[in-house]
């Protein structure tokens, strides 16, 4: 149902596109033009669901704003980027160079979000990024146009690194894909644990994105280690807990959210116990987020998870933004100000933006039990990503 | 020593794993001396199989028997329809149509079962590991896969060294014209290798299904591996494919136990982590180049 | 099976149609939006690496699924030697990118070579996947997500254009010609190297191996110079590949790619130059269209693949001359691989 949206949308959208272009701007009409915002996201492949999440949650936002921010309509643009690098680039300009979108919202995996990033910062069109944490995009890379509501690869390992230091881990291991996403995670693990009196003695990877981890986990007992800290997302996600767990180590798993998130069901028992840090979890009590989940449950007849808020927020952002420039997205230095200076009552809690124009945020630990990430206290609270090499 | 112990064990498992996708394609390989990239396909279409099995009947005992089953069938009906008019094509159109079959089998997955990942349930009854170290216990189940693969290799071994069929397959692997010359049936034995081998790949995708999950494109991992096991091992050569396959599993995963400790070391260290993880492949050319007929003999 | 005579644009039509090729796509970014500038430039490298690969398979007969490698390779050289944050002239990093792929190519054709047929593949497959294995597992080029690079500059014998200098809208420009030039230059190339000797022994060792070595050609450093050359042109394309994006990735050294390319020159027809050029527009013009069209993208690849393998072998450039196909029946020689295989 979603798909053949999709492609009505897109089609209407594009032929839209084409009339509008032919239309000389010296004839604008009094009714201003609508906002065109491309979503980039994978509509196909493993991550599919999580795409479709985001785009509930964004639609849902509009939704509740009658369809129009500041003043002017939003047109919803989307593109399956099939979350490949390769088509990475391809994809970005269709949405920038064919369709003119005047925002582009995109996407969930780190390597295209890289193609996007290039494209975005080349042609100067203002970019939302609902959840790749490739932490590059905020700090040596950071833009004016760029900005993220999700979080950067460091943020969730650093509040489990922390948790784990003040428990008074002493000695723990890493274990992840040899890949950006698994190092950056590993940095903010080890960096939390450091500044808590403990450290990482042993990094065990494994070539992206195999799932044989075996020979990894009969390392373990022999490295004499408090924790293990990890990253996986995914089917790997699923693979790893329930192999660590039938390989009966002694040793308490712990990691980054994406551990667990939206995977416990395949992982049943084995997960049971598992506690990960996030900014997001089942069970946080507020308001907002009840509403929140009662809506998207609604809208998408499955629960709410992070991807589904990491987008709310973004339509959130777009909405504050569009708003104090009252739609005038000619505007640039307005809107990236108002929009940096967003304080935003978000699902997940108060969520703010640094100078790096990086989301600031809770990280609350969760521990799974019975099939649900339920938040047991906080982390780290208004976590902000160290924006290293950032010049904004 | 006993971390080593635990990783002999690994690699064996995964050794065997590799054995019974490559045995499939060996037999199709050597006999047909057809080019069927889509071989990871059919892996992935075993492990799918199996999770419906499991989703619509809440066992796993049947997972094998059905996905070999639809195996044959499947293999069958690939064989007479298909391939059947692709052994005296060139080998462009073979990688090229087989390639396509590996896009059109995704979508047909994709159509039928979605693109999330699924957990494929191990029955209560082995649902348990086994303490082999002080620290680290081998699941049961691993030890069933094990199990299952060398009863399977053994059967294959049988069938092909014992039986006249597989007297006839032989000798078709070694010179394809002699089997119509001697006046056999050449159709049938096709038709025969083919089910054989699609049911080979289809029963491995069954039986690895619990370990990895069922999900998109997880076939693509092992297409290339089980080509250089076969031409390790010899094409057409069952026995080949299993020392071959052992010799992979076993070097693949010391070199994931110890190779990042050479490859921390840097420099040097590195280039021989480097080296070890693709000597798979330079053992493959050098085969290619000096023994083409594979290391553990061109003949099962 | 192919019409041998079709690979050489004897007649004076053809080299109208040239011509008039060439015209229309010099002409062509007046009249078209950049992002489909940028398109046909893809499209044209897509183009030069088809013709690298029709050297090989079209002319040579030697059907390698390595040879998306040279191309990934190249376009990581220039990544690799373009110092942090600068960019190198094209007149140092184009040399550079097509030296080191024709080294590579020389090196792995000197070994590959001396198989033949199915082994052949499988050796090329070989190395095709420890350079993959180089760039996706090491540090080396980015690893698995790739790496960004400073784009060459268009820079030589002292003239330099900077894309930045032009209106916003002809950015996309030099780099279309400078894909243009090259394409053209490579498809000249090949059109002098069919009529001329070395085509010739190739097209003989294609038809029959056995009977070329009798008549007394050095059959294998025919082989690895059109290996070698094929690499150096896929190189050529693999160089425009970065000026183009300006990013690697390592789907790039991918056998998918080298697929990919054979796909290309099968859909456009085998047996002809401008079979390749044919095929990488089709092949680009045919995913744009499905992209626009529908989810199931790779289905319709699948799909069309498949048709065009079962049916449409000839490609498009096959089914535009039906008459000349009948003319000569060429002898069947693929069961010629076998008997060494």
């Amino acid at each position: 149902m979603l798909t053949t949206k999709i492609t009505r949308r897109s089609l209407l959208a594009t032929g839209a596109a084409a009339a509008a272009s032919s239309i000389p701007t010296g004839w604008a009409i009094a009714q201003p033009k609508p906002v065109k915002v491309g979503l980039m996201l994978p509509y196909s492949g493993t991550f599919a669901q999580l795409g479709e999440n985001i785009t509930y949650a964004i639609e849902m936002y509009l939704a509740e704003k009658g369809g129009k921010l500041g003043g002017r309509e939003i047109q919803l643009v989307k593109l399956d980027d099939e979350s490949k690098p390769e088509l990475g680039l391809q994809n970005a300009d269709r949405l920038i160079k064919r369709d003119n979108v005047d925002v582009l919202i995109g996407t969930v995996h780190s390597g295209v979000q890289m193609a996007i990033h290039k494209a975005v910062t080349e042609s100067g069109t203002l970019c939302i990024v609902p959840n790749a944490g490739a932490v590059a995009v905020t700090r040596n890379l950071c833009a004016k146009n760029v900005f993220r509501t999700s979080f950067s690869n460091w943020q969730p390992a650093y509040g489990m690194g922390v948790v784990m230091g003040k428990r008074g881990v002493k000695k723990a291991a890493w274990v992840t894909w040899d890949y950006a996403a698994g190092a950056e995670s590993g940095e903010g693990f080890k960096q939390g644990l450091e500044a808590n009196g403990g450290q990482v003695v042993q990094t065990l990877t494994l070539k992206f994105p195999e799932t044989n981890f075996q020979p990894l986990l009969a390392q373990i007992p022999g490295l004499g280690v408090d924790a293990v800290g990890s990253f996986f997302a995914g089917g790997g996600a699923i693979n790893f807990v329930k192999d660590y767990a039938a390989a009966g180590l002694k040793v308490p798993l712990v990691g980054s959210g994406f551990l667990t998130e939206g995977v416990l069901g395949p992982q049943g028992a084995a997960a049971e116990g598992v506690e990960t840090a996030l900014h997001y979890g089942d069970g946080i009590d507020n308001p907002k987020n009840n509403a929140f989940r009662a809506a998207f449950k609604a809208k998408a007849n499955r629960e709410a998870d992070v991807y589904a808020v990491q987008g709310y927020d973004a339509a959130q952002l777009l909405g504050i933004g569009l708003e104090a420039v009252k739609g005038n997205m000619e505007n640039e230095a307005g809107l990236y100000k108002a929009m940096r200076e967003a304080k935003i009552d978000s699902p997940r809690g108060p969520i703010s933006f640094s100078k790096s124009q990086e989301i600031v945020q809770n990280i609350y630990v969760r521990k799974a039990t019975g099939g649900l990430n339920k938040v047991t206290g906080v982390a780290v609270a208004n976590l902000a990503d160290p924006g290293t090499g950032c010049k904004l | 020593m006993s971390v080593f112990l635990a990783q002999l064990l690994n690699g064996l498992q995964y050794g065997l794993l590799l054995f019974l996708i490559a045995s499939g394609l060996t037999l199709i390989f050597g006999v047909l001396r057809v080019i069927n990239l889509a071989h990871g396909s059919l892996f992935m279409m075993g492990a799918y199989a199996a999770f419906l099995v499991v989703r619509t009947s809440g066992s796993l005992w049947l997972a094998l028997p059905a996905a070999i089953l639809i195996g044959v069938g499947l293999g069958l009906l690939l064989e007479r329809f298909l391939f059947r008019h692709f052994y005296n094509r060139e080998h462009l159109d073979q990688v090229l149509l087989t390639f396509a079959l590996i896009l059109l089998f995704e979508e047909f997955r994709s159509l039928l079962v979605g693109n999330d990942f699924h957990s494929v349930p191990i029955p209560d009854a082995l649902n348990f590991s086994v303490p082999i170290t002080a620290g680290f216990s081998y699941a049961a189940y691993r030890f069933v896969v094990i199990g299952v693969c060398l009863c399977l290799a053994a059967v294959l071994f049988f069938w092909i060294e014992r039986t006249k069929t597989g007297a006839v397959i032989r000798a078709a692997a070694e010179k394809p014209e002699m089997v119509e010359i001697l006046g056999i049936d050449a159709s049938r034995v096709h038709l025969t290798v083919f089910a054989v081998g699609t049911a080979l790949a289809m029963a491995a995708g069954a039986l690895a299904a619990p370990l990895t999950s069922v999900y998109p494109n997880m076939g693509d991992g092992l297409l290339i591996i089980s080509f250089v096991v076969v031409v390790i091992g010899g094409l057409g050569s069952i026995s080949g494919a299993f020392w071959s396959a052992l010799l992979i599993g076993l070097v693949d995963t010391l070199g994931k136990a110890y190779g990042p400790a050479f490859a921390s070391r840097g420099g040097m260290g590195a280039v021989i982590a480097a080296a070890a993880a693709m000597s798979v492949y330079i053992l493959m050319v050098g085969v290619l180049l000096f023994r083409p007929t594979g290391l553990f003999g061109g003949r099962s | 099976m192919t019409d041998a005579h079709r690979m050489m644009p004897q007649s004076w039509r053809s080299w109208i149609a040239l011509a008039a090729g060439t015209a229309m796509l010099a002409a062509l970014p007046f009249f078209a939006t950049p992002y489909y500038v940028g398109l046909l430039t893809t499209a044209m490298i897509g183009a030069m690496l088809a013709l690298a690969v029709h050297l090989l398979v079209g002319a040579t007969g030697l059907v390698s699924l390595g040879h998306g490698a040279f191309y990934g390779l190249a376009a990581y050289v220039v990544y690799l030697i373009s110092p942090e944050g600068a960019a190198l002239p094209i007149w140092q990093t184009l040399p550079a990118a097509m030296v080191v792929a024709g080294l590579a190519a020389l090196l792995i054709g000197s070994l590959a070579l001396r198989t033949r047929g199915f082994f052949f593949l499988m050796v090329t497959l070989a190395f095709g996947q420890m350079i993959f294995f180089v760039f996706h597992d090491t540090k080396l080029g980015g690893g698995t997500d790739g790496a960004y690079l400073v784009k060459p500059l268009i820079a030589a014998f002292g003239f330099e254009l900077n894309p930045a200098s032009l209106p916003r809208v002809r950015r996309a420009w030099p780099v279309y010609y400078v894909a243009l030039v090259q394409l053209v230059a490579i498809y000249l190339v090949l059109a002098f190297l069919f009529r001329s000797m070395l085509g010739r022994v190739l097209e003989g060792i294609k038809i029959n191996e056995p009977r070329m070595r009798a008549l007394g050609f050095n059959t294998y450093r025919y082989k690895l110079a059109a290996f070698t050359v094929a690499g150096m042109f896929a190189g050529a394309a693999g160089h425009m590949w970065s000026l183009h994006t300006g990013f690697v990735n390592p789907e790039l050294v991918s056998w998918q790619k080298s697929a990919e390319a054979l796909l290309i020159i099968l859909l456009g027809g085998i047996g002809s130059l401008s079979g390749a050029v044919v095929g990488a527009f089709a092949f680009y013009g045919l995913a744009e269209v499905a992209q626009l069209v529908t989810e199931r993208k790779l289905l319709v690849e699948g799909a069309v693949i498949f048709l065009v393998v079962i049916m449409f072998r000839e490609g498009l450039t096959g089914i535009r001359f039906p008459r000349r196909h009948r003319k000569v029946p060429v002898p069947d020689a693929p069961s010629e691989t076998r008997v060494h295989g």
